[in-house]
């Protein structure tokens, strides 16, 4: 828009011999002028082709949506609300939904937050304040390569490396604390030293464990470059004032970037919620609501979808594709959310230094 | 700030007045002055952190190996930190006051989870190739595929090389149809501003986080189902598509608005159209950073099982036929072999894991050697090349200046060098850093 008025040397020639006579018509009269130039049939082919492909990929990223809905359409008009609190997945008997799926979801994605936010802010602050400049760079280039590790590779890790260390922590964690019902686990025995480990398997806790590691990098990265902009005159006038690091840190750099680590544990989250052959190698898959994050058996909306899609008749495919369609507006809910926090905090939040 | 002192050893200039260089000290303390030092490093700080480590282990080996009934390596780790911490704390607060103990707590735990970080990268890469390595010593496993290996034969017979040639395959489709499209976009946010292209990078930005199994069952549902396609190396790039493409758009958008607002409108204000603009100022500034993101796309679309679980089928022979036929890519092999409880089938799907973890680091390093600069900083080369070629336009223009009018128009002939009509595209991009006059 603001080119447009720039460019009126382009086409030139007609506006201004119509605006002379105009003028010459009526001397007294002063009209604005018509600020439009003509971009030229190049440029006209160049904004089209431009605005085609925009339009485009728009089609693409709504059918995605608008086409799960359209699948999705036969399951959920025949399952109705039931869809939501039936823990249970058996299409074909007419009896399905997502109730358990989804709490499993919820389960495993919370478990990664918890373990992914104090590791991703502390890697940032690391890297933002207290690592040497020459390691810097390296530093950050070692994090976006964290990010890039395929899934694949941590789930390998997670399920013949991490699982059989972690084993003892959880047994240690349900024995001491299993009057949080949350780490409470059915049929655990802590009298008995022989019981088998198996009862702490492919849970919640060690699929979140993996999950956290990867989403880490990701709100990692984030973070990082909010506290990277906070800004140096403040944080001059935090040391001048006679903070220490940490001070300075507290009351400068974690206030500035508030908005930034919100934004990028909830972008984190949608990664987190959507994981899906990680969490499909570790966990064993239930279809009941397992609030026992330590205990064997979860579930979540992806690893469904990918244990069952093969198998499943037209309306049970139908029926994947309402799970399907539930993932993708919960992760594209969080992730609006996400963007729109991590945008306002890096515009309205900067102060002249 | 310390101001240093004057040096002795200043070179002076013998005869008229120029800039002075402070040169080598000569002497240790110049001037009866000792520089002080700046490193906040004491001894005693190096003697508490080594103190509580060392008092830290012990006391949790003697909790685990004696005391209590645990056992297990993170227990012990976590456990050992802890009291790592606490005992840090302590012999801090002899000497510290109540801020500086906590500043050292704070200090030591955000260092520790810097470490954490790389740790973590560290070792879920090392564990991948170490478990590998069985299977990556036989020279078979990069030339055969598995149609004549079942679960039980040794390694020495079978290999990956049909999930290697599928993974090329998928991932130069999906870059054939994302690159273009995916550019294009990004231009079109950048370029023609207005309530469209930002609904559009709304929706883009809100895909880049689209679980990748929902564009696996989209295309299952639109292409296979729908259309009646193969589950084939096609429709499974058709999904790594769909899910690569917000990547690179979003990527690509912040680097184009990265270009410098003064380029596009020195173009604008030669009278440059705008394609001419686009495809000769701002996309030439910012190539290194358009290479990374689409090179980064690349490595998350080639890491993705679940779109190819989905779509493309699995097969244990080589198929180089993308329309027909099912087709296995590294991570998908990966991930089907681990499946088996065959030892030989569990290392050879750590060795298909190895693979692709080299795939992507070295995508990884070629990202890094390729982009990494901002819009418009040149390598050295680059420079010189660019210096070169605004020498030619001068000439030219100077012998231009010469036959035309002689004497008036070859200094502003030689300012407009970013002008489309100059023959040399790749002079054109900065005009400000390329002036003659700053070439030497």
């Amino acid at each position: 828009m603001l080119f447009k008025k720039r460019q009126p040397q382009l086409a030139a020639a007609e506006p201004v011999s119509g605006s002379q006579a105009a003028l010459s018509a009526d001397p007294a009269a002063d009209f604005p002028r018509r600020l439009y130039a003509d971009p030229g049939l190049p440029d006209r082919v160049f904004r089209a082709v431009l605005r085609s492909g925009g339009g485009l990929v728009l089609a693409v990223m709504l059918l995605v949506g608008g086409f799960l809905l359209y699948r999705a359409w036969l399951a959920l008009d025949r399952a109705g609300w039931s869809f939501l609190t039936t823990a249970e997945w058996a299409p074909d008997a007419n009896r399905f939904g997502i109730a358990a799926v989804l709490v499993g979801t919820i389960l495993i994605a919370s478990v990664a937050v918890c373990v992914a936010v104090p590791l991703a802010t502390g890697a940032a602050l690391y890297i933002s304040e207290y690592a040497p400049p020459r390691l810097r760079q390296s530093l950050i280039s070692v994090v976006d390569l964290m990010a890039a590790v395929p899934s694949v590779v941590y789930g390998l890790w997670g399920v013949f490396f991490l699982q059989d260390k972690v084993l003892p922590t959880a047994r240690w964690i349900s024995t001491y604390f299993s009057w949080i019902p949350v780490f409470d686990v059915a049929g655990a025995d802590p009298n008995d030293p022989l019981a088998s480990a198996s009862i702490y398997t492919s849970s919640t806790f060690i699929a979140g464990l993996v999950v956290g590691m990867m989403i880490a990098p990701i709100i990692c990265s984030i973070m990082r470059e909010v506290f990277s902009q906070a800004p140096a005159g403040e944080r001059e006038g935090a040391y001048a004032l006679g903070a220490t690091r940490w001070g300075m840190i507290r009351s400068v750099v974690l206030p500035f970037g508030k908005g930034g680590m919100i934004g990028g544990t909830m972008l984190g989250l949608g990664r987190a919620l959507g994981e899906t052959i990680a969490v499909f190698m570790i966990i064993s898959l239930t279809f009941d609501i397992q609030w026992h994050v330590l205990q064997s058996g979860t579930s979540s909306v992806s690893s469904l979808i990918a244990l069952r899609y093969g198998e499943a008749s037209e309306f049970g495919m139908s029926a994947l594709m309402a799970a399907g369609f539930a993932l993708f507006v919960m992760t594209l809910i969080v992730n609006f959310a996400a963007s729109s926090i991590v945008a306002r905090s890096r515009s309205g939040a900067a102060s002249d230094a | 700030m310390t101001v240093a002192p004057e040096a002795p050893g200043a070179r002076q200039a013998p005869t008229r007045p120029r800039t002075t260089l402070p040169g080598p000290p000569l002497t240790a303390d110049p001037g009866g002055e000792r520089r002080r030092a700046l490193t906040s490093l004491r001894d005693t700080d190096v003697y508490a952190m080594v103190g509580a480590a060392a008092a830290a282990l012990s006391l949790t080996w003697l909790l685990f190996g004696w005391l209590l009934p645990f056992n297990g390596v993170v227990g012990f780790v976590v456990m050992a930190y802890g009291f790592f911490l606490l005992l840090y704390a302590l012999l801090v607060s002899f000497d510290e006051d109540g801020p500086a103990v906590v500043d050292r707590i704070a200090a030591a735990v955000v260092r520790s989870m810097g470490l954490l970080m790389v740790a973590i990268l560290a070792i879920v890469v090392v564990y991948a190739l170490v478990e590998g390595r069985k299977a990556l010593v036989h020279l078979n496993f990069f030339t055969q595929d598995m149609e004549l290996a079942g679960p039980l034969e040794p390694l020495s017979v079978g290999g990956a090389l049909h999930a290697a040639a599928g993974t090329l395959i998928m991932i130069v489709i999906a870059l054939v149809i994302t690159v273009p499209l995916g550019l294009i976009c990004a231009v079109f946010l950048n370029e023609v501003p207005g309530p469209f292209a930002r609904f559009v990078r709304t929706i883009v930005e809100a895909m880049t986080a689209l679980p990748s199994i929902v564009a696996g069952l989209f295309i299952y549902a639109t292409a296979i189902l729908g259309l009646g396609l193969d589950q084939s190396g096609f429709a499974a790039s058709l999904a790594l598509s769909v899910m690569m493409l917000p990547i690179i758009i979003r990527a690509a958008d912040v680097v184009i608005r990265l270009v410098p607002g003064t380029l596009r409108e020195a173009s604008y204000a030669m009278g440059t159209s705008r394609w001419r603009t686009a495809w000769h100022v701002v996309l030439p500034t910012c190539r290194s950073g358009l290479t990374t993101s689409v090179i980064l796309g690349t490595a998350r679309g080639i890491g993705e099982t679940s779109p190819v679980l989905l779509t493309a089928g699995f097969t244990s022979e080589l198929n180089l036929d993308p329309l027909h036929g099912p087709m296995v890519s590294l991570p998908l092999a990966t991930f089907e072999f681990v499946k088996s409880p065959e030892p030989t089938m569990i290392s050879r799907g750590f060795g298909t894991a190895s693979l692709l973890m080299a795939l992507v680091l070295l995508l990884f390093v070629a990202a890094r050697i390729l982009g990494g600069r901002g819009p418009g900083q040149l390598t050295r080369r680059q420079e010189h090349r660019r210096v070169l070629a605004s020498r030619r336009d001068a000439r030219r223009f100077a012998a231009r200046a010469g036959r035309v009018a002689p004497a008036t128009g070859a200094p502003a002939a030689a300012a407009t060098s970013a002008d489309p009509t100059g023959a040399k595209p790749s002079a054109s991009p900065t005009p400000f850093r390329s002036a003659p006059g700053s070439s030497s």
